[in-house]
């Protein structure tokens, strides 16, 4: 390709990789230089949102059809296969990459207010810029495996960060929970990697899109094995039904961790792999409906889990479960501008509700440990009144809970309900997806309702944090809440990025994704709804969001709850949602337990201990001991049979010769 | 040309002293059969020196002078055995038994 400014690409991953190896540097060497880890930690973020920006103008000024693919080296040239290490930027992973350097670097700042106090603060930047860096790697690769070597590098820096404070067991449990369950999502991707190759004998996504069409016959059982083992990896890092159980527990990291990995980032990979290979699912009916009903499902039932919890982080990862299913549902009926966007507007208002509640946790845990009291931080029933202590937080996380809510104008509403109407749209074609579009209706209710449970229980009704330590509640410091405001103000103003046609808008962003979007719209084209269905569709959205909300007013009593430590236990349904759905006991009894014991009664007392040590290393022991017996049976010490045995060596040898 | 005779003796001589090697127990007489079967190859080396060349009756001298030196130490281990163990009966001598 001719020479250009965007061939200089690779800053935008080098910076955040430079400041991993500074701060992994200052981690070792002198992780007291604080000062040093956090100007190197959030400048080369700030740095690299500044680049990102550049290279998206850059990218606009160009008006390119094609993707701008940029590659470095030969990576891995293997006869048929040759993969190059090579970035791409198109309008997809130009959406990317502004979310994940920009809300990154909010994160970034907000952190260091937040984790100021911890030993082990450079160790923690050092890890947050590299998961920025293999986040790049992900949108940036031009290629499968460039994008799998990301997909692979965030999963190691999210198990890296959910045990970051790995002296207490179920930190650095729930960091292995983590990690193991992505690898049956990245078996899925593997394998969908390698059916690509045997298919199309390329793995670059120019290639393999463009042949897309002449290869997979629309409806075609290959097809329909690509797209569903590239979706059971999305399931797997997106959090989705079978694969999501992780996430909940991944919120034993560092809160900031919480906000950037496990709600704006790291967990929206999916939707990203999936709008990025919107030919493929295009291709496959199975697969897209397949895509639209696992994200209605997880959004359904992950938001009834998140009725009953009391862990305020809780609350938000299944909140975020439950929304990467929207966004599935958007991908999966064709819409991946829709999908896209709530993706976007996704990472903005759930990212200032983590990082909204880390200000709370801050506020409660620095009250506790002032007093030296051993209750719950995060627990919402030792919460409660926050609202007289911490006005800011308390504003914006509203903002953001109207926003999920889905209540106009703010950003959420705008997203929410572009998913519902397509799915509702695809209705008219597959009637299936109705019952999809019901599910998510149904969701955005729930949302609503343990969303405005969240603040009420959190900032309103009276203070059940403790007579003592009630005094040391306080609103945290300019460098968390200047985050907190900004993110606030993307949240309100984020739905101008695609205001419909409807309300006069001009679809910024679908026009921008087209040259991503068109061929997968081509083989699969958008269903379009009267006007009139649309703003029926908008009303009822919007009644749905106020009747959960109202229903939540009405129905909870902030004044009624008690502290944790008092707390009666749930009963009946209520336990069932606490205990969400049973769920991970059923994977210990279905799935745990069962390798578990193979691996110890099986592999570990048979296989092992029988096989590996009994026959082959003590058996290839008693062997030759056996051998040696013999050979010093031989040695008699007598000379009559050394000669006997040499004679008859002799003639042995002898006879051979003649014959 | 009594070629096949003399190998015929020899090939007796060599089979006496094989035997007596394999079957008697004194020292000294085994000695004495190993140097029964040297002295059988060198009655074949001189038999076939008639028709081989001279090479064969040059190598019988080898194996005498060979033959005495091994002689000469021989005896010697074996008087030192005697003084040892007061006995050249081999079945008695297996310290090497492993």
């Amino acid at each position: 390709m001719p020479e250009s400014p965007l061939s200089l690409l690779w800053v935008v991953p080098a910076l955040p990789l430079l400041g991993f190896v500074v701060n992994g540097a200052l981690a070792l060497a002198r992780p007291g230089a604080k000062r040093a880890v956090s100007i190197a930690g959030v400048g080369t973020l700030a740095l690299a949102f500044g680049a990102s920006a550049l290279a998206v103008t850059e990218l606009a000024r160009l008006h390119a059809t094609s993707p701008l693919v940029v590659s470095y080296w030969e990576w891995l040239p293997v006869r048929d296969l040759q993969v190059a290490f090579a970035l791409q930027l198109d309008p997809l992973s130009a959406v990317m990459l502004l979310v994940v350097t920009g809300v990154g670097a909010l994160i970034h700042v907000f952190s260091v207010g937040y984790m100021h106090d911890d030993p082990g603060y450079a160790r923690y930047f050092a890890y947050l810029n590299l998961f920025v860096f293999f986040m790049l790697i992900l949108v940036l690769g031009a290629n499968f495996p460039v994008m799998f070597v990301g997909w692979e590098g965030v999963g190691l820096c999210s198990y890296l960060l959910i045990g970051f404070w790995f002296n207490e067991k179920i930190n650095a449990d729930a960091g292995k929970k983590a990690f193991i369950v992505n690898r049956i999502g990245d078996f899925g991707f593997l394998v969908a990697m390698f059916l690509i190759f045997t298919r199309f004998g390329s793995l670059d996504f120019e290639t393999v899109f463009a042949k897309a069409p002449a290869v997979l016959p629309p409806g075609s059982g290959i097809a329909a094995a690509i797209t569903l083992f590239l979706f059971l990896g999305c399931t797997g890092k997106s959090a989705q039904i079978p694969l999501y159980t992780w996430l909940p527990d991944a919120m034993q990291g560092p809160t900031p961790v919480s906000a950037l990995i496990h709600a704006a980032t790291m967990v929206t990979a999916g939707v990203y792999l999936v709008a990025r290979c919107a030919v493929l699912f295009a291709l496959s009916p199975v697969g897209s409906a397949t895509v639209a009903g696992i994200g209605a499902l997880t959004a359904l039932f992950s938001a009834t889990i998140a009725l009953k919890q009391w862990d305020i982080k809780r609350v938000l990862a299944y909140s975020t479960v439950s929304q990467l299913g929207y966004m599935f549902v958007g991908v999966g009926s064709g819409a991946y501008a829709a999908g896209i966007f709530h993706l976007t507007t996704h990472a903005f208002f759930k990212a200032l509700l983590f990082l909204g509640s880390g200000s709370v946790i801050h506020a409660v845990h620095r009250a506790y440990h002032a007093t030296h009291s051993h209750e719950d931080a995060q627990d919402m029933r030792n919460m409660g009144g926050l609202a007289r202590h911490l006005p800011w937080t308390a504003t914006l996380m509203w903002i953001a809970t109207l926003a999920i809510a889905g209540i106009p104008p703010l950003a959420g509403f705008f997203s929410k309900d572009e998913i519902l109407g397509a799915a509702f749209a695809e209705g008219a074609v597959r009637p299936v997806w109705y019952t999809f579009w019901a599910m998510g209706l149904a969701a955005a209710l729930l949302t609503a309702f343990y969303m405005t449970r969240l603040m009420l229980y959190t900032f309103h009704g009276p203070n059940r944090t403790g007579e003592r330590e009630r005094a040391y509640l306080h609103e945290a410091p300019p460098v968390m809440t200047v985050p907190l405001v900004v993110l606030g103000g993307l949240t309100v103003l984020g739905g101008a990025l695609n205001l419909p046609p409807l309300v006069g808008g001009g679809s910024f962003l679908e026009h921008w994704l087209e040259p991503v979007t068109a061929a997968a719209q081509r083989i699969r084209p958008a269903v379009e709804v009267a006007h009139t269905t649309e703003w029926a569709l908008v009303a009822g959205a919007v009644l749905i969001a106020v009747l959960g909300i109202a229903a939540a007013f009405r129905v909870l009593k902030p004044e009624a709850l008690v502290p944790a430590h008092v707390a009666p236990p749930e009963t009946g349904l209520a336990r069932v949602l606490w205990k969400k759905w049973y769920v991970d006991e059923l994977y210990d009894a279905v799935i745990v337990r069962p390798v578990m014991w193979v691996s110890r009664e099986v592999l570990w007392k048979i296989v092992d201990v029988g096989l590996v040590d009994g026959l082959l290393v003590n058996g290839t022991a008693t062997a030759s001991r056996f051998v040696g017996w013999v050979g010093s049976r031989l040695q008699t010490g007598e000379v009559g049979v050394y000669v006997a045995l040499f004679v008859i060596g002799v003639l042995a040898v002898v006879g051979a010769a003649v014959r | 040309m009594l070629l096949g005779p003399s190998l015929a003796v020899s090939a007796v001589l060599f089979a006496l002293g094989v035997a007596g090697v394999l079957l008697r127990r004194n020292a000294i007489v085994i000695f004495m059969c190993v140097e029964l079967m040297l002295n059988a190859v060198n009655l074949t080396f001189v038999a076939l020196a008639q028709q081989l060349g001279v090479a064969g009756q040059i190598f019988v001298f080898f194996v005498m002078a060979v033959a005495a030196a091994e002689a000469g130490v021989g005896l010697a281990i074996m008087l030192a055995i005697y003084r040892h163990r007061q006995t050249v009966n081999l079945q008695n001598i297996n310290l090497l038994r492993g």
